[in-house]
């Protein structure tokens, strides 16, 4: 058991509360993932030619201001760093896969947590409760989120463990689910210069993503591709800088309701975490159908 | 909330945003006498109204979480919303009302009583059905009805893949298009006895603008189990 929760912003007058309401959604699904918890926000995007870096310092402390001096060294330029509990975010005036070479091989003790032009990732082990007042994840503004509880069942309990996933600029996934095939499909992937950096399933379907969306696919496409290439149980929330896009497995094996008002769109593994919403009550909502791609934002599935 | 010892016609409120599940679930099994409840507030909460064994009147206003009135006997439920997984799991007897959609499992094992969906009832919708019935007055996803046993299942709109998959012997009737056929599900005449049941359960579940013609019948091929009757002591 895992849970999701999407809040996508149609009025920007809720942007100012987005993360309020992402960690009520969350606290009300903790007790279907009290091992570890995740966000993904959308905001503030970068100057055009600056890419936004959200770092951890999985294993130990990190000396963010040096590593922002060095980064301003080594470019054009380079925000100090906006400190989150274990996590760091940086705007370096760089293209954002030119940042993560120089990263790899400058400090490969840092984990990058999501790189692009609005996404910013922060996940840790530990409750939801906790993660959420660690991080401070109320006063976090944004046009859209997804967030994740973790209740482990394939591998361990890590912050890299954690999700949601980076599956390249500005897109991320979380995952309901498990995945049967994920470590033949991890070699495939390996071979086709996708890089992980843990064993666990989830990760190998964002590893999927990556891929097809480097061969050309459009996301939907990549999506669909979950259908036929994937074997298990999901319910995935894909972000992306427009918005974010929901898939469950064709069986139907984990639950999601979807919801919208004139204000927003959300998904959440329950109704409950909906219900904390802002006129919740008088929401369309419905059950998203298996097997079939839904969206939300201008280019997400163009 | 009142003491457990009022009678029917005095209306108990029951706020969910500040008394627990539990607490409104103990005063239900402990009332003596039959009550009339009113549930505010739900939020989404799992097992409101469950395990009920009397003939209260319960509304609930809003939507539901998992296994609403599981395991109902005698009880009437009605849900001013929509409802979780497993609305009505179990029931034995009496009534629940959904008027908006219910999600996966609705009436899975239900013995017995009536369960009314006015919206749509998604995926294995009646599952392992042992004698219930289950009228939705929209459309169920995939697999429902997968090994039912006894009981109906009226679906006004379409039905998803693999309708009865390895059923027993519920009865099956469906209005609009049936995605799919489970194995040893197969379409089956429909007689006087039939249509005189879904006039019936269509009364019951207050559907006045559908007809019982409209249906097509559904059921056992009896061709995967090998259950006889004359063996029946044995089982």
């Amino acid at each position: 058991m895992c849970g999701i929760a999407g809040l996508y912003t149609k009025s920007p007058a809720l942007q100012a509360q987005l993360g309020e309401h992402l960690s009520s959604m969350l606290e009300q699904l903790s007790f279907r993932g009290p091992d570890s918890a995740g966000v993904a926000f959308y905001r503030e995007p970068a100057p055009a030619g600056s890419c936004k870096i959200s770092l951890c310092a999985a294993h130990g402390e990190a000396d963010w201001d040096a590593i922002g001096a060095e980064l301003a060294d080594a470019f054009e330029g380079a925000s100090p760093p906006r400190v989150r509990a274990t996590h760091a975010l940086f705007v370096v005036d760089a293209d954002a896969e030119e940042v993560q070479g120089w990263l790899a091989a400058e400090h490969p003790e840092l984990r990058l947590m999501s790189a692009g032009s609005s996404i910013e990732i922060y996940k840790e082990a530990g409750r939801p409760g906790d993660f959420v007042r660690r991080f401070d994840i109320e006063r976090i503004d944004g046009s859209h989120a997804l967030g994740h509880t973790r209740m482990a069942t394939e591998s361990r309990v890590t912050t890299e463990h954690s999700h949601p996933f980076s599956t390249g600029l500005d897109l991320c996934l979380v995952h309901n689910g498990s995945l049967s095939n994920h470590n033949r499909l991890r070699g495939k992937l390996r071979r086709e210069g996708i890089q992980f950096q843990t064993d666990n399933d989830s990760e190998v379907a964002a590893g999927y993503l990556t891929w097809r969306l480097r061969e050309g696919a459009s996301l939907e496409q990549a999506l669909e591709g979950c259908l036929s290439d994937l074997d298990g149980f999901y319910t995935f929330a894909v972000g992306s800088a427009d918005g974010f896009a929901v898939l469950r497995d064709p069986i139907a094996c984990k639950p999601a309701v979807m919801a919208e008002t004139d204000e927003w769109v959300a998904i959440a593994s329950e109704y409950r975490a909906i219900a904390v919403l802002p006129g919740a009550q008088d929401a369309v909502s419905w059950e998203p159908e298996p097997g079939r791609v839904y969206s939300w934002g201008t280019t997400l599935v163009a | 909330m009142a003491a457990a010892d009022a009678t029917r016609e005095d209306l108990l409120s029951v706020d969910l945003a500040s008394e627990s599940v539990r607490q409104l679930n103990q005063l239900l099994h402990d009332a003596r006498e039959p009550r009339r409840v009113r549930v505010l507030h739900p939020a989404g909460r799992h097992s409101i109204a469950v395990g009920i064994d009397a003939p209260h009147e319960v509304e609930i206003d809003g939507h539901v979480g998992y296994y609403c009135a599981g395991m109902n006997k005698l009880a009437s439920v009605r849900v001013h919303g929509n409802c979780g997984v497993g609305v009505a799991e179990n029931m034995m007897s009496g009534t629940v009302t959904v008027e908006g959609s219910a999600s996966q499992s609705a009436a899975a094992s239900a013995r017995g009583g009536l369960l009314v969906v006015h919206g749509d009832a998604s995926a294995r919708c009646a599952i392992s059905l042992k004698g219930a019935e289950v009228v939705v007055r929209g459309s169920v996803g995939h697999m429902s009805a997968f090994m039912a046993q006894k009981g109906a299942l009226v679906v006004c709109g379409d039905a998803g893949e693999a309708l009865g998959d390895s059923l027993y012997e519920a009865r099956l009737y469906v209005r609009g298009e049936v995605a799919g056929l489970g194995a040893d599900c197969i379409e089956k005449e429909m007689r006087d006895e039939h249509l005189e049941q879904l006039r019936e359960l269509l009364e019951r579940a207050e559907i006045e603008d559908v007809g019982a013609e409209e249906f097509r019948r559904y059921g056992s091929a009896r061709e995967l189990y090998h259950f006889h009757v004359e063996h029946l002591g044995s089982y």
